[in-house]
């Protein structure tokens, strides 16, 4: 402890004491201060960034989500539309097959009325027809009969018997 | 690469600088000779532990048997009877026994074991009693720029240089090139492992200058300690109590209410015990810390120092009965690995050193507004914070 009490110098402490106040006094100035206002400000730079970086992140995931929405109503509505759709046109289609149904069926009543009256018409014209051939046919035959006084007698008195008869 | 250049410049004006003052070779008379017996080697380790007033770097004895010391001489100043003096360190031609004296300003001065005395006017030389104390000579208060000193300016010199320079590098980039990349993780270190959590949020702002610039004064010191300059500067009393004497100020200062309440008056103790708590309170905070801190880190690295160079005397001690080579491996083996745990000694005093500061600190400016938890039977349940208090 003596040796200890005599190895103490205090002009060294003095000396000491003054170096250190220095010391901090132009540590704490020139280096420390700006050190620690740079790495504060720095730090303050990161956390904004990561703060910026995590907040972007959430509105893309919202933006995603947003979107992922959008697109199921969107697959919805064409679901949707596809269905109706799809029901539309069977609806034509049994529309249409009906209308063509009817058309046809009243095409076929008109064309059998056509068929019945040309068909009329034309056994009328047959029957005109086979009347004045017959009336020809009769003509001529009248005609070479009548060539022939007996036989013109005769065809009269036959004429005469078969309009007694009706 | 201009960098690069830089340090090479620097390092050339250093070497420049050992060499041209090489030649304050000087040669003393004395028998301070070579060192081969164990009482020689304590006494030289002894030497090298206090604090010197010239800046020896080796010293030999030429073909003529003289011993030669290489080195700087160092400015002497005291403070004496008659005012300043101040002369060079070499007039006292290396000798420590008080049989050189030189006269200055009408006043006659001897060292004797690196201290430098007054003598009585009408001695001429200095006489001893049995003890070896000197009898017609007292002490001078003592301002020289002794190797101490000189290691102080140098690392004073080097933070500021480092650290400014890091400090002007933030105004140009972000993140900092080169050395001061190292030195960057170091400051946050200590801010965030140190001065944060030991002071709190609040307040750590306003001390960190202060322990930044201890933590890296203690602890490039400590490694200057162990290069072959041989500085011994935080193995110095007056150095370590210094630092001491700084930490207990300023905890002391910055003390809030809290602290000085919870010193002098104890709440939640009995009446009559209070005024006993007050006593080894006031103890503790004045006394006891800071004597703590300045015990320790002298006490570390003087015996750091004793144990290197004792382990290098194994060379010379052990030489007889192990041979040359044996006591030298010997000797090269265990300092070696010595001075791997001198490194880490190195750091962690400056570490405890802070830390302790910032805990002392923390405790000053803590504050005690939270309320204590109680148990069922009314008994506080003590938190972290009075645990880690009633530790220290």
């Amino acid at each position: 402890m003596d040796k200890l009490l005599n190895d103490f110098s205090p002009g060294l402490f003095v000396v000491q004491t003054i170096l250190l106040l220095l010391l901090i006094f132009m540590m704490v100035k020139f280096a420390w201060k700006p050190i620690l206002n740079s790495l504060n400000e720095r730090e303050e730079g990161i956390q904004g960034a990561l703060d910026a970086a995590e907040k972007a992140k959430r509105e893309m995931e919202n933006l995603q989500a947003d979107n992922q929405k959008l697109l199921q109503e969107a697959r919805l509505e064409r679901e949707a539309m596809l269905k109706e759709a799809r029901e539309m046109k069977a609806q034509m289609i049994t529309e249409a097959e009906t209308q063509a149904q009817e058309q046809a069926n009243k095409i076929i009543v008109q064309a059998q009325l056509a068929i019945e009256n040309e068909k009329k018409s034309a056994m009328a014209e047959l029957k005109n027809h086979v009347a004045n051939l017959s009336i020809e046919i009769a003509e001529k035959v009248v005609r070479q009969e009548l060539s022939n006084k007996d036989k013109q007698l005769a065809l009269v008195e036959s004429m005469l018997a078969e309009t007694k008869l009706n | 690469m201009k960098i690069f250049q830089q340090h090479f410049k620097s390092l050339v004006i250093v070497c420049v600088l050992f060499f041209s003052t090489a030649s304050f070779a000087n040669s003393s008379s004395e028998g301070e000779g070579q060192i081969d017996t164990k009482k020689e080697v304590e006494d030289y380790i002894l030497h090298h532990i206090q604090d010197s007033h010239d800046f020896s770097l080796f010293s030999y004895t030429s073909e003529e048997g003289e011993r030669k010391h290489v080195g700087f001489p160092l400015p002497v100043i005291l403070w004496t009877s008659n005012g300043l003096t101040s002369f060079m360190s070499s007039e006292f031609h290396h000798n420590d026994d008080g049989h050189v004296v030189v006269e200055k300003n009408g006043l006659k001065f001897a060292k004797i074991h690196s201290k430098i005395y007054e003598l009585d006017a009408t001695a001429s030389v200095i006489s001893f009693d049995e003890e070896q104390h000197a009898k017609n000579a007292h002490k001078v208060l003592d301002f020289s720029i002794t190797k101490s000193v000189v290691g102080v300016l140098l690392i004073g010199l080097l933070m500021f240089f480092w650290f400014s320079r890091l400090a002007r590098q933030y105004k140009k980039k972000a993140i900092p090139t080169g050395f001061s990349r190292v030195l960057e993780p170091l400051v946050l270190y200590v801010r965030d492992e140190i001065a944060r959590p030991n002071i709190g949020d609040k307040h750590y702002r306003k001390f960190t200058g202060y322990l930044l610039t201890v933590f890296f004064f203690i602890w490039i010191l400590n490694l200057l300690g162990l290069t072959p300059f041989g500085f011994n500067v935080t193995g110095q009393l007056a150095v370590t109590a210094c630092l001491a004497i700084f930490t207990l100020v300023i905890y002391t200062a910055s003390g809030n209410k809290d602290y000085w309440m919870h010193m002098l008056w104890m709440p939640d103790a009995p009446w009559w015990i209070r005024p006993v708590l007050a006593i080894i309170e006031l103890a503790g905070a004045f006394i006891i810390k800071p004597f703590s801190l300045l015990v320790r880190l002298f006490a570390n690295i003087s015996a750091g120092h004793i144990v290197v160079m004792s382990l290098i005397a194994i060379m010379f001690t052990l030489k007889q009965s192990l041979g040359v080579v044996g006591a030298t491996a010997l000797s090269f083996v265990l300092s070696f690995f010595i001075t791997l745990i001198e490194v880490l000694v190195a750091f962690l005093q400056a570490y405890i050193f802070t830390m302790l500061s910032a805990l002392f600190i923390g405790m000053a400016v803590a504050e005690h507004g939270h309320d204590h938890a109680h148990d069922e039977k009314g008994h506080e349940i003590p938190d972290a914070e009075d645990v880690r208090g009633d530790f220290i």
